[in-house]
């Protein structure tokens, strides 16, 4: 085996790191932004749902494009310092992730307004029991938006290559080792390195659904 | 868990005395030299260096935008260019070794009886059978269209002329699969060569298939914030005998050849800025 069982631990927790902190900063934007389109009570929001909607189909590589122009020496943000550095890949992945929680959030909040607030107001609640009540029985479609969310920010490869640039120990993750080991033609290290990516994420995403779905 | 330890603290060590970057090509990074000869260095001077592996065009442009502060590439004119941009100084050629036109055992287009390499290319472009060019800016593409043009023919939108856009690895992977002729680095042929179907037809060390690697040190006054210092520590360590002979014995034993030759500073193509 051309990597050694301890360096893909070590790239395993990078990639853990990396995705999650990305997940976080979507979800401390997304959510609040998706529960805001979901809940309400007029109608409309059309036009900023395609756009979130749309936006699920990003470009990985096209983000990491922007970002590597503007955190470049030679961009606006340059004297950061922050090109090829585990920051640059959290912001670009973030930003793969929001709009899969915003717009799943938003998807899955709406389809319950409507009945929450009906119910919740003819028993005489405020508007806020309906926020609340409404966010507890979006609790399953908020898990898979933060599911989704993770998953897109953890399986991802492009971005990361541009503005991570692979580095050894540092800003090396699962998908790009994979890329580097099938590259080398290493096939077992980049399949095991693969194997791990999927049971990162299942795990992950148990972990989010037992949390989310107790009752 | 002892060894993981060491290895962290060597981390640790590296972060506090600081840390340098360094964009070079595929070939040098996948054959393993670098992870040969850096560690050496980190221990004696405790600079890390983090290595970005792209192709040599990419390595310059990464480099031309200030990203990294140093380079270890192999494209002599494009090396010259950079120079004479003002980009880069302090250029020194590393080691060298040659091209190789590897393909299918079966040699459809005879490129084995080649009486030279253009003769080679002649063949292959005859014969119609499949060629697959790296199709980016990297230094074995820049040396394929450069035989190309001396062999005064024009593969381009030929039905046999494929792209592949990605490194030298998965380009001899492609070809092995398509049973097609490509042109490849010594390095990363002798490391393909028993995980995949291709062989060597076309490997003699003529001026016209030279490989030189060679270093150069971003021009510090280009931009804030690069590890000048580093890079020219770095540059002087390449160069020391002794490295340059771990650089010349590096996989010897296992392909009873060198894979790099040093050159100790001493160019055997001309860089001219």
């Amino acid at each position: 085996m051309d990597v050694p069982l301890g360096e893909i631990w070590e790239i395993a927790w990078r990639s853990l790191r990396i995705a999650g902190a990305a997940t976080f900063l979507a979800a401390l934007f997304g959510l609040p932004l998706g529960v805001w389109l979901g809940a309400r009570p007029r109608r409309g929001g059309g036009s900023a749902r395609v756009v979130l909607y749309a936006a699920m189909g990003l470009p990985p590589v096209v983000v990491g494009l922007f970002f590597y122009l503007l955190l470049s020496r030679s961009g606006p943000l340059g004297k950061s310092g922050l090109l090829f550095t585990q920051t640059a890949m959290v912001m670009a992945e973030a930003v793969l992730a929001f709009p899969m929680i915003a717009g799943f959030t938003a998807a899955g909040v709406r389809a319950r307004a409507a009945n929450v607030r009906r119910l919740v107001r003819g028993l005489g609640g405020s508007e806020k029991q309906v926020l609340t009540t409404l966010l507890w029985e979006s609790r399953r479609p908020i898990v898979a938006a933060l599911a989704a969310g993770f998953g897109s920010a953890i399986s991802e490869v492009g971005a990361a290559t541009i503005t991570g640039g692979d580095i050894r120990h540092h800003t090396r993750v699962l998908t790009t080792a994979v890329v580097l080991e099938t590259r080398k033609g290493e096939l077992r290290s980049a399949l095991m390195l693969g194997l791990v990516l999927l049971g990162l994420t299942l795990l992950v995403t148990a972990v989010l659904v037992v949390w989310g779905e107790r009752e | 868990m002892k060894k993981l330890l060491a290895l962290f603290w060597l981390f640790a060590l590296a972060f506090a005395a600081g840390s340098m970057r360094l964009a070079t090509t595929t070939s040098v990074n996948d054959s393993g030299l670098l992870e040969a000869i850096l560690p050496q260095f980190t221990v004696e001077s405790g600079i890390e260096v983090e290595v970005i592996a792209v192709g040599t065009g990419q390595a310059l442009a990464i480099a031309g935008r200030g990203d990294v502060d140093a380079v270890l590439v192999h494209a002599p004119d494009l090396e010259a260019k950079f120079l004479r941009e003002g980009k880069g100084v302090d250029h020194a050629c590393l080691a060298y070794n040659n091209f190789v036109i590897a393909g299918p055992a079966a040699d459809p287009a005879g490129v084995a009886q080649a009486a030279d390499a253009l003769d080679a290319m002649r063949r292959i472009y005859r014969s119609g059978a499949l060629f697959i060019s790296r199709g980016d800016k990297s230094g074995t593409y820049h040396r394929e269209r450069s035989l190309w043009r001396a062999a005064k023919l024009v593969p381009d939108g030929r039905p046999w002329y494929l792209e592949s856009g990605s490194g030298m690895g998965s380009t001899l992977t492609l070809a092995a699969e398509k049973r097609a002729y490509t042109l490849t680095d010594l390095g990363t042929f002798l490391f393909m060569k028993d995980k995949i179907a291709i062989v060597d037809l076309y490997n003699r060390p003529e001026p016209l298939m030279l490989n030189q690697y060679s270093y150069m040190v971003v021009n510090p006054k280009r931009f804030q914030g690069l590890r000048s210092s580093a890079a020219y520590r770095l540059r002087s360590y390449l160069l020391r005998d002794d490295v340059q002979q771990a650089i010349d014995d590096y996989m010897k034993e296992k392909f009873g050849q060198s894979l790099f030759h040093a050159l100790h500073g001493k160019c055997l193509m001309e860089v001219k800025p």
